[in-house]
């Protein structure tokens, strides 16, 4: 479902001297349908600048990122938004949504844009707000008001919302108590069983453990002449 | 393969030996929001006016749902600026009229294109009036007893009556306070996800952007120095401007 070979990424920094900053050079990944693989590696190793890539975040200079059958690396930015609608979801470390917008509706915005009735998105979104113990009386509130934890739960309900085929997660057990870290692993292990590829980065050792087949160091993928 | 609705080529305006904007082309398809960012005098009001016809434009080509822009009469082009396309003022004073009442500003665009039945009017105005969350029993009131906010919506149901499918928006949370600004953000998105409009929305505030378009153009010095996904030219810039840009907005 994923598939990524010989990609690679510099940063060139304009308004410091053109300084140019190899991140990655020859990475080569595959992710299958049902299968969950970590990305492991030392804090700067490039585990969040991989999965934007992946994402279309961040551009790649070199190489191909096929997620299904678009090539993100030199797709036009309208095929990466039909992409990220239907196909592939991300769950970032940080909550960006319009402030005053209900957590309800924050949850429900990804079914609403693939053109899902209001009112089954709204059923959706409040079952996976339920799951994540989010008390029913904060849903018609903004979630930027939420602590760290809450944010956290409401930025995952938001990316379950839609069985997305392929999914990309940034620490999503990070800053949970132990039964909503139990209630995001059951997600991720339902995601797979219905055949979703995932990618993730997991600090959290024991749920790396659990739900992942098989990791993947990105060190292997840091250019040689900068290390 | 849908087709884009607007397609800009080699748009050039110059103001005498000056640049307004130069050499600039894209594709807006259905659906789709084009955020275009860029410091006072970068030139991207000039593009949005040329875009819109209200300024003439010295080069270039530009295309709407397979009809020659600028090769159409005054007549074609006026209807569809009352019609099809629309255009947000930054301020709501330049496109609503002071003297009439909500419910005539927004009833007037309907009457522009033929609508005659008054109760009719009246039910498509105080319609609208509740989309942008004005209240009904304001319909009789003259925009001038209105805040800031409140104009704004005005203009944006005046704007939207007769269903446009392209909607220019030059500033449109400028001038607004925050908490005004999120909420007219939060309705700008709900229309464009409800109606599938497509949008134009010329703003230096990199926050609107980021929320509200898909796509986004840096200008500086009239040209076009970078596009992509709105996210990705955010994040990870390319241009030396544009990194400039990014690295200078200060976070609140």
């Amino acid at each position: 479902m994923i598939r990524i070979s010989n990609l690679s990424k510099d940063f060139i920094l304009h308004n410091q001297g053109g300084t140019i900053i190899p991140v990655m050079a020859g990475a080569d990944l595959t992710v299958a349908h049902g299968e969950c693989v970590g990305l492991t590696g030392q804090s700067g190793s490039g585990k969040s600048t991989l999965i934007r890539m992946i994402y279309g975040n961040y551009l790649a200079a070199g190489g191909s990122i096929l997620v299904g059958a678009l090539d993100v690396a030199t797709a036009a930015p309208r095929d990466i938004i039909a992409l990220r609608r239907d196909t592939l979801g991300y769950v970032s470390q940080f909550l960006r949504v319009v402030p005053r917008v209900p957590t309800l509706d924050v949850v429900a915005d990804p079914l609403l844009s693939l053109g899902v009735p209001a009112e089954q998105a709204r059923h959706r979104a409040a079952e996976l707000l339920t799951r994540l113990n989010i008390p029913q009386r904060l849903w018609s509130l903004s979630p930027t008001t939420f602590s760290g934890g809450e944010q956290q739960r409401v930025n995952i309900a938001r990316g379950f919302a839609h069985p997305y085929p392929a999914l990309l997660l940034d620490e999503p057990t990070a800053s949970l108590d132990a039964t909503n870290r139990e209630v995001v692993l059951s997600l991720i292990e339902e995601a797979k069983a219905r055949g979703a590829a995932i990618l993730g980065i997991f600090h959290d050792e024991a749920a790396r453990d659990r739900v992942c087949d098989r990791v993947v160091d990105v060190t292997g993928f840091t250019p040689k002449a900068a290390a | 393969m849908t087709t884009p609705l607007l397609s800009v080529t080699g748009l050039t305006k110059r103001y005498g030996p000056r640049i307004g904007c130069a050499d600039v082309s894209f594709d807006l398809y259905p659906g789709e929001v084009l955020g275009i960012v860029g410091e006072s005098g970068s030139g991207k009001s000039t593009l949005l006016s040329c875009l819109a016809g209200h300024q003439t434009t010295d080069l270039g080509q530009i295309t709407y749902d397979g009809r020659n822009v600028l090769a159409m009469s005054e007549t074609d082009r006026r209807r569809l600026g009352r019609t099809d396309w629309a255009y947000v003022h930054q301020n709501p004073r330049d496109g609503l009229r002071m003297g009439v009442s909500a419910g005539g500003n927004v009833g007037e665009r309907l009457m522009a294109i033929g609508a005659r039945h008054y109760g009719q009017i009246r039910d498509s105005a105080t319609n609208w009036l509740g989309r942008v969350e004005i209240a009904a029993d304001r319909i009789d009131d003259r925009p001038t007893a209105f805040s800031g906010g409140m104009q704004q919506r005005l203009q944006i149901a005046r704007n939207l009556v007769t269903a446009p499918r392209l909607v220019f928006m030059d500033e449109p949370t400028g001038g607004l306070d925050v908490s005004v600004q999120a909420r007219l953000l939060d309705l700008l998105r709900g229309l464009v996800r409800d109606l599938g409009l497509s949008v134009i929305i010329v703003t230096h505030d990199l926050a609107v952007v980021r929320l509200l378009a898909h796509r986004l153009m840096v200008m500086k010095s009239g040209r076009v120095v970078e596009q992509g996904l709105t996210d990705q030219v955010l994040d990870d810039p390319q241009h030396a401007y544009t990194q400039l840009l990014v690295s200078s907005v200060l976070a609140a």
